[in-house]
């Protein structure tokens, strides 16, 4: 019965207004992403899509944003002088609108972040209600919540590392909820994406990075903590 | 086997079958469906009272403007006004409602209840209560707890978002649920605790959610004032055994059909109602990003 909702869902959540979609689902988008990154952004550019590329200010999403990258959570009330924060951090920030990106959703976020000489590309859609989605990361389709426990695997196309890795998991006393993969071209990475209903050990995620066939390994624990 | 809030009447046989009070069996809800510990639930009520009252007090002390301008510390001027319009406590519900709401709009701390468009009605109703009654907190949470047994059943038999039901759904349900809580705060029976949710839902059907420039700003401050007070005329006529006719779940299932043949124009897009007015559209062209880039077709995404 996991559909039901929580008495916190009609009473909560405790948030920094306006607006669920425009607030707190754009602080988690940027708090997912920070998570892909590893740390804060050194710099950081944010491209918002069709609905939010004429509201983003007027809902104070842009601050929501730099905030998020800044790790607040999404009933920090230091989210409305998030721009301060950022210009103490020494967080470079540059916003775009685009207005007709069909195939996006209605509001998406394409963040373009830095960090010494990583480099990554986060697409987050908010659903509404403080809900999202992680459209795609890196150029790969990714699709999770990042409610629960989310591993991304970018690995070579090789036969049996579905069932490799899923087996490897299956150790861990976790649950897969959701698990995708996607390819870029023929015989190129595979992006494997897997939601778990908890977290994994420390231990385990080495191991699966030191595999040859294993290019890159990036965990993300719930990002509400 | 807990009640999983499919409809008021179910609520009350299950009450009086299993001597259990209303709000008790919203607590036996929680525990069974979210693996809640009872403890935990109560803090958590305890921190949502403690962030509506905080939006109020900080709505009515600090500058509260928005980005567009729309709002501009109106719960202050409300509260401070020396003619007081029916009562000293009637001003100040509607200046707390006010308060909370302003909060909300401009990026401070409030709790969604149900949504944070209509973030001001339970703090301006449960603040003014608690101090009119000298309610003990324990009092005010119990009521919270009916509150969101109601929005349960609202939200299965209709919706709570504006993008769905319009503003009805939102600031309506809002508003039944302070009713609720009122008649239930002040030892209303089941009966008179549901005909203030029918009666506040009679009142409110049929509200569109239309916001100026798509900001939760202009009509939502005001309309969580006149929730607030729809709110209090509710209680006031179900506490004294007044009957709402239409059975409680009846008006919910008419809200639910209500929302459903409701043209997408009145659902939160801002394009019917008071956004498409010539002074709403004077202010979307203002506040609204202008200067944004379109892609050529060939330049889509893939
Ligand atoms: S008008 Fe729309 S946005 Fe404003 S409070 Fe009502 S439902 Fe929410």
């Amino acid at each position: 019965m996991g559909t039901k909702s929580s008495i916190f869902d009609m009473i909560g959540p405790v948030m920094i207004g306006p607006s669920s979609s425009h607030t707190a689902g754009v602080v988690r988008i940027a708090r997912a992403a920070i998570k892909i990154l590893g740390g804060r952004p050194d710099s950081a550019t944010i491209t918002f899509y069709n609905s939010f590329a004429r509201t983003y200010e007027g809902h104070g999403s842009d601050r929501a944003i730099i905030g998020g990258l800044l790790d607040f959570n999404t009933d920090d009330e230091r989210i409305r002088t998030a721009f301060d924060f950022a210009a103490a951090n020494g967080l470079q920030y540059t916003f775009k609108s685009v207005g007709n990106a069909s195939i996006y959703h209605p509001n998406t976020i394409k963040l373009n972040l830095k960090k010494g000489d990583r480099e990554i590309e986060v697409i987050g859609e908010s659903l509404g209600g403080g809900v999202i989605n992680i459209a795609a990361v890196d150029g790969f389709n990714a699709n999770f919540s990042a409610q629960s426990h989310t591993l991304i695997i970018k690995a070579d196309d090789i036969s049996g590392a579905i069932a490799f890795i899923s087996s490897v998991i299956a150790q861990e006393k976790t649950n897969i909820a959701t698990m995708s993969v996607s390819r870029k071209g023929k015989n190129d990475l595979a992006c494997h994406v897997i939601e778990m209903d908890s977290g994994i050990r420390e231990t385990t995620i080495a191991y699966l990075r030191s595999l040859t066939w294993i290019k890159e390994l990036i965990y993300i624990p719930d990002i509400d903590i | 086997m807990s009640f999983l809030f499919d409809s008021f009447k179910a609520w009350k046989t299950y009450c009086e079958a299993k001597h259990r009070s209303l709000h008790q069996v919203v607590l036996d809800y929680e525990v069974s469906q979210k693996n809640a510990i009872e403890d935990q639930i109560w803090a958590g009520l305890f921190r949502a009272y403690t962030v509506m009252r905080d939006a109020v007090e900080t709505g009515l002390r600090e500058e509260m403007s928005s980005r567009s301008g729309m709002i501009n510390n109106g719960a202050k001027k409300v509260f401070r006004h020396p003619v007081s319009v029916l009562s000293p406590e009637f001003q100040k519900l509607i200046s707390r409602a006010l308060a909370a709401k302003e909060v909300n709009s401009c990026m401070g701390r409030v709790v969604a209840a149900p949504t944070a468009g209509a973030s001001g009605i339970l703090p301006g109703t449960l603040y003014t209560l608690q101090e009119i009654h000298q309610l003990p907190d324990h009092k005010i949470l119990e009521g919270m707890l009916v509150a969101a047994g109601i929005a349960l059943i609202i939200e299965q038999k209709a919706s709570l978002a504006g993008a769905v039901g319009g503003c009805q759904a939102e600031t309506g349900s809002a508003a039944a649920m302070a009713a609720g809580a009122i008649v239930y705060c002040l030892d209303g029976d089941i009966d008179q605790v549901f005909n203030a949710v029918a009666i506040t839902i009679q009142c409110m059907l049929g509200l569109v959610c239309d916001p100026v420039a798509g900001l939760v700003e202009v009509p939502c401050v005001v309309r969580n004032a006149s929730a607030a007070a729809i709110a209090n005329s509710s209680a006031q006529i179900a506490l004294a055994g007044v009957g709402a006719v239409i059975p409680v779940d009846e008006c919910i299932e008419a809200m639910g059909e209500i929302g459903a043949s409701m043209e997408s124009r009145y659902k939160e897009t801002a394009m019917g109602g008071l956004a498409a007015t010539l002074t709403g559209q004077e202010i979307s062209k203002r506040v609204l990003i202008q200067d944004i880039e379109l892609l050529p077709d060939e330049n889509l995404p893939e």
